[in-house]
């Protein structure tokens, strides 16, 4: 076997990557769900189901499940560790330089990536991108249901393009 | 479109490679093996050279001036049609519509013959059909009121017969199916569902986007009233597509896009239109890639169709046999390769499509990855997305071995035992 190629693959799947895609964090059910939405990539069928439990306006638990490649699988489980804790407005605000970075932009100084920086790689690859993204326009799309009272927010990686 | 075995196959892959440039490229550092040519299949030099050929000497627009330019443009773009009219055993060269590609051409069946329809009236698909064959036919029932009806799957990937008679009566307009699925290679009895249409009084359409390249297709002999298929999946270029029709069909349809070319007078507020096929080809059409696609026409005739299918025939039994030899694989469609065209859809349980993929095109493997156009039938397969290999006339068997060779590496790659 030629080992180059799997070189440029290790830039995509990076150790952490699989890491969190052989053991996804998230998958607990919560006891209490206040906020969930339903997000699809349309390109590839993937789909996941996300809830959330709140305190207030902060998030206190965040439950992943559904079917995705490994990056979708592992964005989802980078995004149940970080997310709890911060409130509605900052997870929003989170969201938004992730998908930044994943479009090619810098990670402003003060934002700590935690193992997301992992997936910086993704970028190079750019008809995964949406992969990546995809728990992520689904968690903004939540929280926009929750703040707007309704129960559940419908997501699709198309619509993050046009409204960020 | 026969369900017994070909013939042993008697194409030689690798002369046929020489005469397809971008086959001579690598990717990643490896030689390419492509194997998505149920998306779309790579184009031989003489195609490339017909391109070339008729933007060098002859472009001009077609059906107007009387220059000579203008003259050669048209014969070539018609030639381009009684071309395909030949090639499928149309009735009449006049039943040859030209569009965009073969979701073009089933739109076009949709909203032109679909307007003869009225509120109750039936539409039968399948659950193995492509979105170009039911998202046509979802618009029309939103629009008329017509009844969507879907002949189901057995669990080996192919149509219930057994459930025909009980979805046709007097009420079925139009019986649309694919003659082989994109997703499971499954070849459909079409002379026997077109009987069946007929038998009900319904208008038989059939999508051979997937079988026109693959497989001997003779309109007639099936007794089908509409064929849509695409010039760029049988070794053509993209941008060309076709709809066979029965002539007396068209003349009772309307078209559905005005403008240049398919008019006869036009007043002010009021005008006629052109004889068929014209009437359905509003506007300046793809004359280049029309003109270059009778060289891909040319290949296919030359290696003869049957020859095709027996050398795919090959292939698929290979590829099926090596894959099922591995032992962790979720084949769909039908397990005898007779039944089946040359492509093989597969679920690695532990790895999702897309990252199997991503591993292949680091040896130079292409491969399709997703719902392929068909969300229902992934549904139906209870699955998010295949991975596919789809084969055409310049793939061997050191591919299939190449592609089971990557499929290792991935588990590999992976961690998993």
């Amino acid at each position: 076997m030629v080992d180059r190629p799997e070189v440029a693959l290790d830039e995509l799947y990076r150790e952490v990557v699989l890491d969190h895609h052989r053991r996804p964090r998230g998958r607990t059910p919560l006891p209490r769900v206040d906020a969930r939405a339903h997000g699809l990539n349309p390109v590839c069928g993937d789909e996941i189901h996300l809830h959330l439990s709140l305190d207030g306006d902060r998030i206190t638990g965040v439950e992943v499940q559904g079917r995705g490649c490994a990056i979708c699988t592992a964005s989802g489980s980078m995004m149940a560790e970080v997310i709890p804790g911060h409130t509605e407005v900052e997870a929003t605000a989170f969201a938004e330089v992730f998908r930044n970075v994943m479009h090619g932009k810098v990670v402003p100084p003060d934002v700590d990536m935690g193992d997301l920086e992992a997936l910086e790689g993704v970028k190079k690859f750019p008809v995964r991108v949406k992969c990546a993204l995809l728990p992520w326009v689904t968690l903004v799309d939540a929280l926009r249901a929750w703040r707007n009272g309704a129960t559940e927010g419908t997501a699709t990686t198309e619509t993050e393009e046009a409204n960020p | 479109m026969t369900a017994t075995a070909p013939p042993r196959t008697t194409l030689d892959p690798s002369a046929l490679r020489a005469r397809f440039p971008i086959l001579q490229r690598q990717v990643h550092g490896h030689p390419l093996v492509y194997l998505d040519n149920a998306a779309t299949t790579q184009k031989p030099e003489t195609v490339l050279a017909a391109i070339q050929r008729y933007y060098s000497t002859s472009n001009a627009n077609v059906h107007r001036g009387v220059h000579t330019l203008a003259e050669e443009a048209t014969a070539a773009y018609e030639a381009c049609r009684s071309r395909v009219a030949r090639f499928v055993n149309a009735p009449d060269e006049r039943g040859v519509i030209i569009v965009r590609n073969a979701t073009e051409a089933l739109n076009l069946v949709a909203r032109a013959w679909g307007a003869t329809l009225t509120a109750g009236d039936e539409v039968l698909l399948s659950e193995m059909e492509h979105h170009s064959n039911l998202v046509p036919w979802i618009l029309l029932a939103r629009e008329r009121g017509v009844v969507l009806r879907h002949l189901p799957i057995t669990d080996s990937g192919e149509l219930d017969m057994a459930a025909l008679p009980g979805m046709l009566s007097r009420r079925t307009q139009v019986v649309a199916l694919t003659a082989m699925s994109n997703v499971l290679g499954t070849i459909n009895p079409i002379a026997e569902l077109t009987e069946a249409a007929h038998r009900v009084g319904a208008v038989m359409v059939v999508d051979a986007a997937q079988s026109v390249p693959h497989m001997p297709v003779d309109f007639q002999a099936l007794g089908i009233d509409f064929l849509a298929f695409s010039a760029h999946k049988a070794y053509g270029p993209t941008g060309v597509g076709f709809l066979v029709a029965k002539p007396e069909l068209l003349e009772r349809m309307e078209p559905i896009s005005g403008g240049g070319e398919m008019i006869r007078a036009v007043h002010l507020d009021s005008a006629t239109w052109n004889d068929i096929p014209h009437r359905f080809e509003a506007g300046t059409p793809n004359i280049a890639d029309a003109a270059a696609f009778p060289a891909a026409l040319d290949l296919l005739e030359e290696l003869g169709m049957d020859a095709v299918r027996a050398h795919e025939h090959d292939l698929v039994r290979y590829a099926l046999e090596r894959l099922r030899s591995l032992g962790w694989l979720e084949l769909h469609g039908p397990l005898d390769p007779a039944r089946r065209g040359g492509l093989v859809s597969f679920v690695d349980p532990e790895i999702h499509p897309h990252d199997l993929a991503q591993v292949l095109d680091t040896r130079g493997i292409a491969i399709r990855a997703g719902h392929h156009c068909a969300q229902p039938l992934m549904r139906r397969l209870d699955v998010a997305a295949t991975a596919r290999a789809s084969f055409a006339v310049y793939n061997d068997r050191d591919e299939v071995d190449a592609l089971v060779d990557g499929l290792m590496a991935a588990r590999k790659y992976f961690g998993v035992a």
